[in-house]
């Protein structure tokens, strides 16, 4: 099965959760409605795709220009040695998509780092709190309405609480 | 108040919760397990990370495509000429750049020479912290050797920079052969010793086989990559299944192991090291002499401005020292020329006009280098599995948005599932066989 008709099977598949299908560099792109993505990336890791791996997860902040946050999905096939990239469009003024958690173990960290960062929430996450920052940090650094340098005020010390 | 972590609000009331690290000996930098503990045995752990956690991608988006590139070599900083390489061959995926065939030969020797480098001090790390201080020792010593190569050319052992966006920053080192050749010599030599004192040693065998044992399914699952993936059976290598730069041209083999535990780990780097060595005996076999620079009688730059008042001068321009391996006659080697992607020629920009106004035009604010708009991911093999990028340009001289796929981030993101039910001597191989580098892990 070559690429495109991977993609053109995939569309099929998955029917009205893709919106759109891109070409980014030589690499296809498949948007998906973000109420989808769930159903959609159960599917994806079943026979016949079989993209047993989560390769990635991140996010865009687009919420200046357009109003939404854009979440940036690499799955990887082994069987088809194929790398795929989904997105899914979520407002920017209440972001939230399903969780991927039970489907990949890997989706607890990476959906927790990008709460973390955009603060996008992750319906039916067991465990969304803060990764690579800390409990009590304020904003979410990777948004692009956060200053670069902003300096956060000092945990105080357990004696002092 | 409620507890903060789950393993305090899951733990029995009757068993102890300590913590391990952040500053623990065996941490490996920055990480914290907190263990719930009955006696020696573990019922329950949680790791929290991002004690090194520096806005590495907050950065990136404040600094030029060429400015953040130095960055890069923080992120994994034992192999930072991989991160150099997967940065830069992104950003050529994005721009259409064809990188000259020596410089991709060059790419190669330094990506397997860091890949060993990254090997040795994993395993040097594991064996020392289950009492094989000589391995340590030894790894360490080879490890010099590699890293003698690499400064010789690069002029740093860590922060690097030298693999550029269109090729490399300058030319190898003279001397790089006889280096080369000892080094590859020395760590053969280190490889067969310690592959005598620990292959079947019954203390290392103890505490490693059958200890952090994973399925294929699980380490799918958690998306490993790298040698930890390929420890348990998944011959999965990204130079195989996505040949970049000459690797589809070399002859190397993916060692695989069974059963995905410590041991196999162990093993499956081990033999690694031995396919980089003849990766790197066929790059080096590959590779001609730089290519000779002209002679004659070389003048100042400021001798050459004087003297194009009237004619422009046609000797050899004087450069600094540092400029070693830089010099113009040897660019079309090592850079791709067809667009400034490069810092421009300095014999140029220090004596003529055009010259000087190219090297303004690269480093402006705004100018620059500045890829169309779009998004793109691009992945290398580095020393702990699959180093990708993700860029997205908005057709400025920044990035709008750069995200790395660090390989450890999953890696680790399975050690509190591995060390559930054994003992808490159990965590140290481990937690080393991983080989977690904070750098990446946080960024």
């Amino acid at each position: 099965m070559g690429p495109e008709t991977l993609i053109e099977a995939v569309r099929t598949k998955l029917g009205p959760a893709v919106e759109a299908v891109e070409d980014s560099f030589g690499d296809p792109v498949i948007l998906l409605r973000a109420d989808a993505v769930r159903p959609a990336f159960a599917a994806l890791r079943e026979a016949p795709f079989d993209f047993a791996v989560l390769l990635d997860l991140t996010c865009v902040d687009l919420a200046a220009a357009e109003g939404r946050f854009e979440l940036v999905y690499h799955l990887y096939s082994l069987s088809r040695n194929v790398r795929l990239r989904l997105k899914a469009s979520v407002p920017a003024d209440a972001p939230a998509v399903d969780s991927l958690v039970g489907l990949w173990k890997n989706a607890e960290w990476l959906e927790r780092e990008v709460y973390d960062m955009f603060g996008v929430r992750f319906e039916g996450h067991p465990y969304l709190r803060r990764l690579l920052t800390y409990e009590g940090f304020e904003g979410h650094p990777l948004r692009k309405s956060y200053p670069w340098r902003l300096a956060q005020p000092r945990i105080p010390l357990k004696d002092d609480a | 108040m409620d507890p903060l972590f789950r393993i305090q609000r899951q733990a029995r009331p009757e068993s102890m919760l300590i913590n391990m690290g952040p500053s623990h000996p065996a941490m490996h930098g920055t990480l914290r397990i907190m263990l719930e503990l009955d006696a020696e045995r573990i019922l329950n752990a949680e790791c929290e990370i991002g004690y090194l956690h520096r806005g590495f991608e907050k950065t990136c988006e404040n600094r030029t495509y060429f400015n953040l590139l130095v960055y890069t070599d923080r992120l994994n900083y034992v192999s930072p000429l991989i991160n150099n390489l997967g940065y830069a061959m992104t950003m050529e995926k994005m721009l259409g750049l064809a990188v000259p065939e020596r410089a991709q030969l060059i790419r190669v020797l330094m990506s397997e020479l860091s890949r060993i480098a990254d090997h040795l001090t994993c395993l040097g790390a594991m064996a020392m912290e289950n009492g094989a201080f000589t391995v340590f020792l030894y790894m360490m010593k080879a490890r010099e050797f590699l890293w003698d190569v690499v400064e010789f050319t690069t002029g740093a052992r860590m922060t690097t920079s030298y693999i550029r966006i269109g090729g490399v920053r300058a030319d190898l080192h003279p001397g790089w052969r006889e280096a080369l050749a000892a080094a590859v010599a020395e760590t053969r030599r280190v490889l067969k010793d310690v592959s005598g004192l620990l292959d079947r040693n019954s203390i290392f065998i103890g505490r490693t086989r059958g200890v952090g044992a994973i399925s294929r399914e699980d380490a799918l699952s958690y998306g490993w990559t790298g040698p930890c993936l390929r420890s348990a059976g998944v011959p999965y290598d990204v130079r195989k299944a996505h040949p970049y730069l000459v690797y589809d041209r070399l002859a190397f083999e993916v060692p695989v192991g069974e059963n995905g535990d410590n041991y196999d780990r162990y093993i499956v780097r081990m033999r690694e090291m031995e396919q980089s060595l003849r990766l790197l005996e066929q790059v080096a076999a590959r590779l001609p002499d730089a290519a000779p620079l002209g002679d004659g009688p070389e003048i100042e730059p400021a001798e050459a401005i004087r003297r194009s008042r009237g004619e422009r001068a046609t000797e050899r321009i004087r450069l600094s020292p540092n400029l070693e391996g830089y010099e113009k006659e040897r660019l079309p080697g090592l850079v791709a020329t067809d667009r400034p992607v490069a810092v421009p020629a300095k014999e140029d920009a220090y004596t003529t006009m055009e010259g000087l106004i190219g090297h303004f035009l690269f480093f402006m604010n705004g100018k620059g280098i500045r890829p169309p708009k779009g998004d793109v991911y691009f992945s290398v093999e580095g020393g702990n599995g699959e180093v990708g990028f993700y860029i997205v340009s908005d057709g400025t001289d920044r990035p709008y948005r750069l995200h790395l796929r660090a390989p450890c981030f999953h890696i680790v993101s399975a050690l509190d599932e591995l060390i559930k039910g054994r003992l808490v001597a159990d965590i140290i191989p481990t937690f080393g066989s991983m080989n977690m580098i904070a750098g990446e892990l946080d960024r």
